[in-house]
Formats: structure tokens, C-alpha cells, sequence
């Protein structure tokens, strides 16, 4: 391959503590410019500590870090001016109307009052606010908060943008209308780093996956990469008598070939790449003498990514069934 | 959506440190912010009018007939009180807004923003000179209302208005390292409260010193030095000149600036 890719972000072992928490605990990344990066996790694994870091806000106490081969550090008011940032809580002005939130951002960034104020409105046209420019944002919807949110770490134009969680919280059309709004980003030049809880946004937007845990890299790879290690969906199996929970899980295993988890008592869930197999798997399970209460096909959860991808060396594995 | 093409982070002209320039007009951006979100929000009022006036008139009738025997003998004794008392409220708020915007998270956003570093602490509480100018504005209307014309004339109150000003942005800047050094908001103001009533009472700001026991007399003239503030603005707007009260407060506004302009603004950088 040519070296001509120019990475975006270059992140080597961030580590970051509070206290006695390892937040970050040796976050390597890098994501070519131009693509869409997914930081995928759950609450607390250290997404939003990885962005600061990244966004000049914490110093890593370990590790490096360079923005289009700026470093964090060294050069972090290089870095600020390449970098556009949207936190999980939109920090625009209650008081204030959209156009007076974008052209405080825009003169804060140097423009002129007329070229703030040009900017703003082109934004807040692409973003169909244009007709609430001047209404104060107490009158705005959830949905808009977070595109104006967004908007206001446009309007410099960065080629890498953070989004912090992006659509927590926004019911499923405005959500529909921020990947379209983020896809449109990558589309004009920019990099954009995301975090979210959702697999399916993950997979929806990103162009490469990081999962992070606990403040590890679990998994590095392209959605497809990631939902083949996963299985492209999941079987859910409950047993009506929970005692042979433990043995039907064998037989699942045996049948299907990949790790089961025991969820609950009796719920058993296991990836299944070819659906076929569940006759197989119920056929046998019938003949073990097995009865099933449920018996479900679903997309698989963020949850049984993680228990696909921690396997082996972590410690809270009691409830797999080896 | 976006059409236009972003510039590449390499055919960027990029500088590693923020001028002078820049800072001051980030600082002015953040100041513009402030004042337009103070005058949109209803506390402004209260600020504004409410508090002014209500302590002019509360004190002037409440006190005055026992402590000057009428109203208008105590005017040139309460006004200045009221002055002190209207402003230093207004500057144990200093750092909620800032706080707020702690809490909000838009701190971070500057903070991720290739603006200087004091500028959205050095804004928001240059804004908040405005207040308590405003604050002042509205204690002497309304002592002209109830009859008070200072021998001095219309000049020693307007400089007395700016030293007030001065002296509470100077405060201002404590109050501001306090709410940034509590856990919550609530404490904050709860501080401010605490500190400021004891303080203004046990001043001459609304009863002549001379009539208290000695010691007592000492320790709101010499040691609670608001008294020095007080005292200042009385004779500022009586003899319009000053005497050696107006350089100890002077004096102690700066070394208040002077240790609290660095210990707040680390206190933002730790809080951020």
C-alpha cells in the first residue's frame, strides 16, 4: 500500500484514570481521514474520556495522540482549530435564538460579524431551522437542540468532527435524520468520530467499529467483520424446567458450534449464523427430553457483542457455559 | 446538505498560540454573550429593580425616623449602605452563570475551541460589571425619588458608582472561585448569603458607627473594611473628595484581584 492515507486520528495507549477507575485503560486508534469511525460501548467504558482526550479536554496520563499528525499535547491550539465537538448534552444558550447561538460560535472563531452571521444562516438552512432562526430555543424540540447542537460545531468548517452519542435520546425519524445529516458530513470531506451504544447505528454509519469495555479495545474491525464474529442474529431459547438449562446449553453448543450464554435461569442465547440450524437444535433438544416455554430470533444486542467479543482472559465470565 | 468542500486539515494555515487580539475579541464575544443572555433572562429584573429598590425604600422608612429622626437626615447615611448592600448581592451570583455553563458542558466546548483560555471566565464577569453599575443607577434614582441631593453633586455620583462597580467586580471574582470550588450551585449561593449579611451589617453601612460601644466600633471600622467602602461613597457625595478610606479600599480591591484572578481561573481549568 502507498502511505498517502493521511490518518485523521492516531491514538497510541491512552490511558486515563480518576482515582483509583482506570476510565482509559490503553486506548489505541487510528482512523484515516475521510472515513467514519464507531466507538461502540456501554455506559461507562470510557468512550466520552477517549473523546476528551482526543478533543484537548484531558490530558491522557499515558499514550499519544495526534490529530492529522498534530500532537494533542504539543500543538493542542493546532489541534482546537481542526476539530469541531459535540458533547452528549447540547451546550447551546436557552435564552439565546439559533442564529444568536451560531454567530457567537462563528465570531469566536474569528469571523466577522457579516461572515458569522452568512455562516449561521447557510447552516441553519441545511439543517431546516432556517425558519426558527430567531426563536429562542426554550420553544425547541429535542431533535432540533441536537442538530443545532451540531450545527454549532460546523460552522468552522473542522475536517474532524466528535459526536458524543449523537442520537441518545431522539426518537427513531429525527434519529433516521442525523445519520443522513452525519453521512452528509463525510460526503463533503470531513472525518467524524462517533460513540454510541447502538450496534445498529454502529453499523448504519461506520465505515471501521472500535468496541471498548472497561476502557479496553475489545474489537477493531468493519461491521461486517464485527456481526461475522457475532452471528447475524441471535437465537433465544427458554426452558420451561431451569434445571436443564446447563444441558440443553450443551447441546446448543454442540449443534451450532459457538459459545451460548445463560441470561436468566432459563434463557439461553447463542449467535446463529444460518438459521436453518434451528431445526437441528430443536430437533435435538426434543429428543433430549427438553422442553422449550420461548423460542425467539432476534437481531443480536449490544450485550451479546460483548459476550462474543470478551472471551478467555476476562474475569466476569461465570456465566458462560464452556 | 453541505456543499461546500472541506478544506483539508494539510492546506490549512495553522498557528500553535492565540494573540492578544484574538483574545481580546474572544473575550468581547463572551462578554456580548453574557449580557445578551442577562438581558433575556427575568432575573435581570430582580437585579436590576427589584432588589434596588425594595432595600432603598425598606431601609429608608424601616430605620430612618429611629436612627436620623426623620427620612430625609438619613438618606445621605442609607444610600451609600443600600449601594454597597445592592451590589454586593448581585455579586454573590457572579459565578452561577459560569457554573452553569460548567455544568451545561458549553465550557468544554470552548475549552475545545482555538479561543484563549481566560476568555470565557474574563467575558462572563466583565459582563457583570454591567449589573452592578445598573444596580447603583437604580439606588440613586430612587434616593432622588425620596428627596436625596448630594452636596457633592451629579459627579460624585457617578464616581461613586464606578468605585462601588470596581469594588464588587473585585468581590465578584471570590464569589466566582467559590461556586467553582462547590459541588453544587445551591452551596454556592448559600455561601454567598452567609458571607455577605454579616458583613454588611456589622458595617456602617446603615447605622453611624459613633454610636456603638468602642470595641465594637473598632471592628467594623478598622476591621470589616466594606466600612472603608461605605465611608468612601459618604464622602465622595458630602465634601465630593476622599480621604485615606478610599485608598485602603482601593488597595483592597486589588490584592483581592490580585490573589483571585489566578486562584479562579485555575480553579475553571480544574473544573473543566
Amino acid at each position: 500500500m502507498n502511505n498517502i492515507i493521511t490518518l485523521a486520528v492516531e491514538a497510541h495507549g491512552l490511558v486515563k484514570t480518576f482515582g483509583d477507575n482506570r476510565a482509559v485503560d490503553g486506548v489505541s486508534l487510528s482512523i484515516p481521514a475521510g472515513s467514519i469511525c464507531g466507538v461502540l460501548g456501554p455506559n461507562g467504558a470510557g468512550k466520552t474520556t477517549t473523546i476528551n482526550m482526543l478533543a484537548t479536554l484531558l490530558k491522557p496520563d499515558a499514550g499519544n495522540a495526534k490529530i492529522f499528525g498534530y500532537d494533542v499535547l504539543r500543538e493542542t491550539q493546532i489541534v482546537r482549530q481542526l476539530i469541531g465537538l459535540t458533547g452528549q448534552f447540547a451546550s447551546i444558550d436557552e435564552e439565546l435564538t439559533a442564529l444568536e447561538n451560531l454567530m457567537i460560535f462563528g465570531r469566536l472563531y474569528g469571523y466577522s460579524r457579516s461572515d458569522s452571521k452568512r455562516k449561521a444562516n447557510e447552516l441553519l438552512e441545511e439543517f431546516g431551522l432556517g425558519d426558527v432562526a430567531s426563536r429562542a430555543l426554550s420553544k425547541f424540540s429535542g431533535g432540533m437542540r441536537r442538530r443545532l447542537d451540531l450545527a454549532v460545531s460546523l460552522i468552522s468548517q473542522p475536517p474532524l468532527i466528535f459526536l458524543d452519542e449523537p442520537t441518545t435520546g431522539l426518537d427513531p425519524r429525527t434519529r433516521t435524520q442525523m445519520w443522513q445529516t452525519i453521512r452528509n458530513l463525510v460526503k463533503s470531506g470531513s472525518t467524524v468520530l462517533l460513540t454510541t451504544q447502538y450496534l445498529d447505528e454502529a453499523d448504519q454509519l461506520a465505515d471501521n467499529i472500535v468496541v471498548i469495555d472497561k476502557g479496553r479495545v475489545v474489537a477493531n474491525d468493519t461491521p461486517d467483520g464485527l456481526k461475522r464474529s457475532v452471528g447475524s442474529s441471535s437465537l433465544r431459547l427458554t426452558v420451561k424446567d431451569a434445571d436443564k438449562a446447563a444441558n440443553a446449553a450443551h447441546i446448543i453448543k454442540r449443534v451450532l458450534n459457538t459459545k451460548v450464554h445463560l441470561a436468566e435461569a432459563s434463557e439461553l442465547i447463542a449467535p446463529m449464523d444460518n438459521t436453518d440450524k434451528l431445526t437441528d437444535v430443536l430437533t435435538t433438544l426434543k429428543d433430549a427430553g427438553i422442553a422449550l416455554s420461548a423460542v425467539s430470533i432476534l437481531q443480536p444486542t449490544l450485550d451479546e457483542v460483548f459476550f462474543a467479543l470478551t472471551d478467555g482472559g476476562s474475569k466476569d465470565k461465570d456465566d458462560e457455559i464452556k | 446538505m453541505t456543499n461546500t468542500i472541506i478544506i483539508p486539515a494539510a492546506e490549512r494555515k495553522l498557528k500553535n498560540r492565540v494573540g492578544v487580539g484574538r483574545a481580546i475579541s474572544n473575550t468581547s464575544t463572551i462578554a456580548y454573550r453574557a449580557l445578551l443572555k442577562m438581558f433575556k433572562s427575568p432575573e435581570i429584573f430582580v437585579d436590576f429593580i427589584v432588589l434596588p429598590v425594595m432595600f432603598t425604600l425598606l431601609f429608608t422608612f424601616l430605620f430612618g425616623g429611629a436612627i436620623s429622626g426623620d427620612i430625609h437626615s438619613y438618606l445621605p447615611i442609607v444610600i451609600p449602605g443600600v449601594l454597597l448592600m445592592a451590589s454586593f448581592t448581585n455579586c454573590t451570583t457572579a459565578g452561577s452563570k459560569l457554573r452553569e455553563d460548567v455544568d451545561k458542558g458549553t465550557t468544554s466546548r470552548f475549552k475545545s475551541m482555538p479561543i484563549a483560555r481566560i476568555a470565557p471566565l474574563a467575558g462572563s464577569l466583565i459582563a457583570d460589571i454591567v449589573r452592578y453599575a445598573m444596580g447603583g443607577i437604580t439606588v440613586f434614582t430612587m434616593g432622588y425619588i425620596l428627596g436625596y441631593r448630594p452636596e457633592a453633586g451629579i459627579s460624585a455620583v457617578i464616581f461613586s458608582i464606578l468605585f462601588i462597580t470596581f469594588v464588587a467586580w473585585s468581590l465578584s471574582w471570590v464569589f466566582a472561585f467559590i461556586s467553582l470550588c462547590t459541588k453544587t450551585i445551591s452551596t454556592a449561593s448559600a455561601i454567598g448569603v452567609v458571607v455577605m449579611f454579616p458583613l454588611v451589617f456589622l458595617s456602617n453601612a446603615f447605622v453611624p458607627a459613633e454610636t456603638m460601644p468602642d470595641w465594637l466600633q473598632y471592628s467594623v471600622l478598622r476591621i470589616n473594611q466594606l466600612s472603608r467602602v461605605v465611608t468612601t461613597v459618604r464622602q465622595l457625595l458630602a465634601y465630593g473628595s476622599t480621604g485615606a478610606d478610599f485608598w485602603y479600599a482601593l488597595f483592597g480591591a486589588l490584592v483581592i484581584l490580585g490573589a483571585f484572578i489566578p486562584l479562579t481561573l485555575i480553579a475553571y481549568k480544574r473544573k473543566t
